[in-house]
């Protein structure tokens, strides 16, 4: 039996740090996208946004590194600003064209949103796939390595406090920024009146305006914002846990995934935190169930696990039918005042 | 006095119904911008004039008999998706699942084949045409499955259908994967190659001695029965009423649950008659990746048609010859495959922009005296509103105050009243329109 919970706990040390890993794209995107869905905009462009995020950083940090010599070593603070400025412009253009089409020019937010993420993946690729072109590597990737050093640094005493450390401090700085953001975010949309306002507006457009809160405003700031912080998901994507390799495809569905979490943490990013590393750990578990030599097949069944989990939580979200457990009102509908 | 509260540049105004030419126009005119913009997007990145990159593209689509048979196969396959989802839509049901429901059912007719065909024992043969038969029946049947399930938690509990459909395509997706290996051949290859390549068991016939003419006969044939069954039978009926108001149809005693189902079941079921054309006709194989997206870009196709079956062929069209088209640039200028999808992706928003335009009217500031005149007229209502604000405790923390609110023509004082109740931060834009 000890020796039971020994292992457990051994495996445990070596396995919250990946879901960790895993969690964080998940966790920016989820967040972001909750910003979004509380102003009453399902973007169901967070794919694609994520998508534009991560390859605009890696646009950014390739011509830095290629400015600078190989045996050189690059300036810190540029390193990690230079990337996360990228990252952030990108995906704020993106955030940008979705409201003026779904806001301002009140266009269906699912297609757009679908198109968004067309766009946005084509994006990433079609530049990714330039960019090893460029860098002419045998491989179909571009390793920005040197970048990816600076965001994948953990504390400097994280490795001497034992499982601690790597449990808890093993992380690039942009995983715990995730987490600041999921709980300021939380604490935001629940305890100020700027996000009582958001919820307003996400709740009962017309309520909110007759009230007097700026409609519009509130959804192209929580929009862009929520974009912005999506797309910091793609930028930790591939600069920490790629180790600053950029492949094509490579993301994945995370972006679905992190749509699909919201409704897993009924709006509230707090609840992100941890369920993202759960889906982290859920996203990857198939690597540690046992499947037998011969039936590698079995894998591709684990790997439906996350899927099946969200439905699940879904469906019971949606039986339970509580109040406070439900989407904003006027999700997916475009505000037109004068209609009534 | 009140010279400081302008009114705003322009106002928009809802349409009634534009005709059906002038939406037309707009939308012609808003396909033109978008490949004036992609061209031009293509000249720098190609150093080609953009006629010639325009000429390139048409070549890929229709340069030969066999590039516009596949370009037509591929509109039929996107065709028959985009016309399956149609009736969920129409009933305002997000279906995006279409993607599983393709491949659920592209899975279906190829376990057909897997599991009759080269598989079976010595001894045991299955006939040609029950395999077909039973292809048919499972995949259609798997496809309907797939959308059952969704539609059965909306009618039963609600449960928000994007997210449920989008789930059901990762199970299928998986799912598919899982079999991919277990058929796969050789063993660790990771695909399953041509299914019964030696017997050609399962292969659905071709029409007109063409392969590509099954899945074109078939397309053209559930257009029509879309269109007939969307505009002319109670179901269809029965579909656009319920995504209109479900209160309405509650209130005339139609069973919206059983109309949901029922819808979904088409949907699905139509899907599973696309995955079906997928493998027992076009690739005689399975992947993950067979539908290719097609599940999502039918969405868009659908819903650029205003959900109209006839107008879904040219919208469908569009989409293929720009996938086809910017295929054939990126390959001949070797650039990456993915400038496609930037290509449809631009095409999209202009599509999806201009659609305000067509609903929306904008109407441009009066001239100046026309303007005066009306803020004589606010001027009464601000000194009542005056007198109510003063009596409001004030509240600090509001500080909110939104531009629209100080438009002129919108403050009437009963209104205002009302709405001081609530939030007090109104009383900086009195303040404003009285100093």
């Amino acid at each position: 039996m000890i020796a039971f919970i020994k292992n457990l706990c051994v495996f445990l040390v070596a396995f919250i740090p990946r879901a960790v890993g895993q969690g964080v794209p998940l966790m920016f995107g989820s967040t972001g996208e909750t910003i979004t869905e509380k102003s009453g905009n399902l973007n169901l462009g967070i794919p694609g946004v994520m998508y534009v995020g991560g390859i605009c950083g890696v646009i950014g940090s390739f011509y830095y590194e290629k400015s600078i010599p190989v045996n050189e070593s690059l300036n810190p603070f540029w390193a990690i600003v230079i990337p996360l400025v990228c990252s952030l412009l990108g995906s704020f253009l993106m955030g940008l064209l979705y409201c003026f089409l779904t806001v301002t020019l009140r266009a269906n937010q699912n297609v757009t949103g679908l198109a968004m993420t067309t766009f946005g993946v084509g994006f990433g690729n079609f530049f990714g796939g330039s960019l090893i072109k460029i860098s002419g590597a045998d491989i179909p990737s571009i390793a920005l390595s040197r970048t990816s050093l600076y965001f994948s640094k953990s504390l400097p005493f994280a490795g001497k406090l034992g499982w601690f450390g790597q449990v808890f401090l093993s992380y690039g700085f942009l995983a715990y920024v995730a987490i600041i953001v999921s709980f300021a975010a939380s604490y935001i949309l629940k305890r100020t009146r700027n996000g009582l306002h958001l919820r307003a507006v996400g709740e009962s457009p017309t309520t909110a305006d007759a009230a007097g809160i700026n409609v519009t405003a509130y959804k192209y700031i929580a929009t862009c914002a929520g974009c912005m912080i999506a797309g910091l998901g793609g930028l930790y994507y591939v600069m920490d846990y790629a180790c600053g390799v950029w492949s094509n495809d490579a993301f994945g569905d995370r972006g679905w995934l992190a749509i699909a979490l919201v409704i897993f943490t009924i709006w509230r990013p707090n609840v992100g935190v941890f369920s993202s590393i759960l889906f982290g750990g859920l996203y990857i578990l198939y690597l540690y169930l046992p499947t037998g030599m011969d039936h590698m097949e079995y894998k591709e069944l684990y790997k439906m696990i996350p899927y099946v989990v969200t439905l699940v939580v879904l469906v019971i979200t949606s039986m339970r039918n509580k109040r406070e457990n439900q989407p904003p009102e006027s999700l997916g509908l475009p505000y037109f005042r004068e209609e009534r | 006095m009140a010279n400081n509260v302008s009114e705003p540049l322009f106002h928009i105004v809802k349409r009634d119904n534009l005709d059906r030419k002038k939406a037309w126009m707009i939308r012609a005119a808003a396909i033109v911008f978008a490949i004036i913009v992609s061209s031009i997007l293509t000249t720098i990145l190609t150093d080609d004039n953009p006629i010639k990159v325009l000429f390139t593209m048409a070549g890929g689509a229709f340069g030969t008999l066999r590039k516009t048979m596949v370009t037509l196969q591929n509109l039929a396959i996107l065709l028959i998706i985009s016309l399956a989802l149609t009736p969920a839509f129409k009933m305002r049901f997000w279906n995006i699942g279409g993607e599983g429901q393709v491949l659920i059912g592209g899975l279906a007719a190829a376990a057909c084949m897997e599991l009759m065909g080269d598989r079976l024992p010595a001894g045991l043969s299955v006939p040609n045409w029950l395999i077909m038969v039973l292809m048919v029946i499972s995949s259609i049947l798997a496809g309907a499955l797939w959308g059952f399930i969704p539609a059965v938690l909306k009618a039963k509990w609600n449960t928000n259908e994007t997210l449920s459909t989008l789930m059901m395509n990762y199970i299928a997706i998986q799912l598919v994967a899982y079999f991919v290996i277990k058929w796969e051949v050789p063993k660790g290859a990771g695909k399953i190659g041509i299914i019964n390549q030696d017997t050609n068991l399962g292969w659905l016939p071709q029409l007109f001695g063409s392969k590509y003419m099954l899945s074109i006969v078939l397309a053209v044939l559930v257009t029509i029965g879309m269109f007939i069954y969307l505009t002319y039978s109670k179901h269809g009926y029965e579909i656009a009423v319920v995504g209109e108001s479900e209160r309405t149809a509650r209130y005339v005693g139609m069973k919206v649950k059983k109309v949901i189902i029922r819808t979904m079941l088409l949907s699905g079921g139509l899907c599973g008659l696309a995955g079906l054309l997928l493998v027992g006709s076009i690739n005689h194989t399975i992947t993950t990746t067979i539908s290719n997206g097609q599940g999502f870009t039918a969405v868009m196709v659908s819903w650029l048609a205003k959900f109209n079956p006839f107008t879904m062929v040219f919208t469908a069209l569009l989409i293929v010859f720009l996938g086809r088209g910017a295929g054939e640039i990126s390959t001949k200028f070797e650039l990456n495959q993915s400038f496609s999808d930037i290509v449809t992706g631009i095409i999209l928003f202009f599509i999806i922009g201009c659609e305000f335009f067509i609903n929306y009217k904008i109407n441009f500031r009066k001239p100046a005296a026309a303007a005066a005149h009306e803020d004589v007229k606010t001027a009464e209502p601000t000194d009542a509103e005056t007198q109510a604000v003063e009596a409001e405790p004030t509240d600090a923390e509001t500080q909110t105050v939104p531009d629209e609110s100080m438009s002129p023509q919108k403050s009437v004082a009963s209104d205002e009243d009302r709405v001081e109740e609530t939030v007090a931060g109104k009383e900086d834009d009195t303040d404003d329109s009285v100093h």
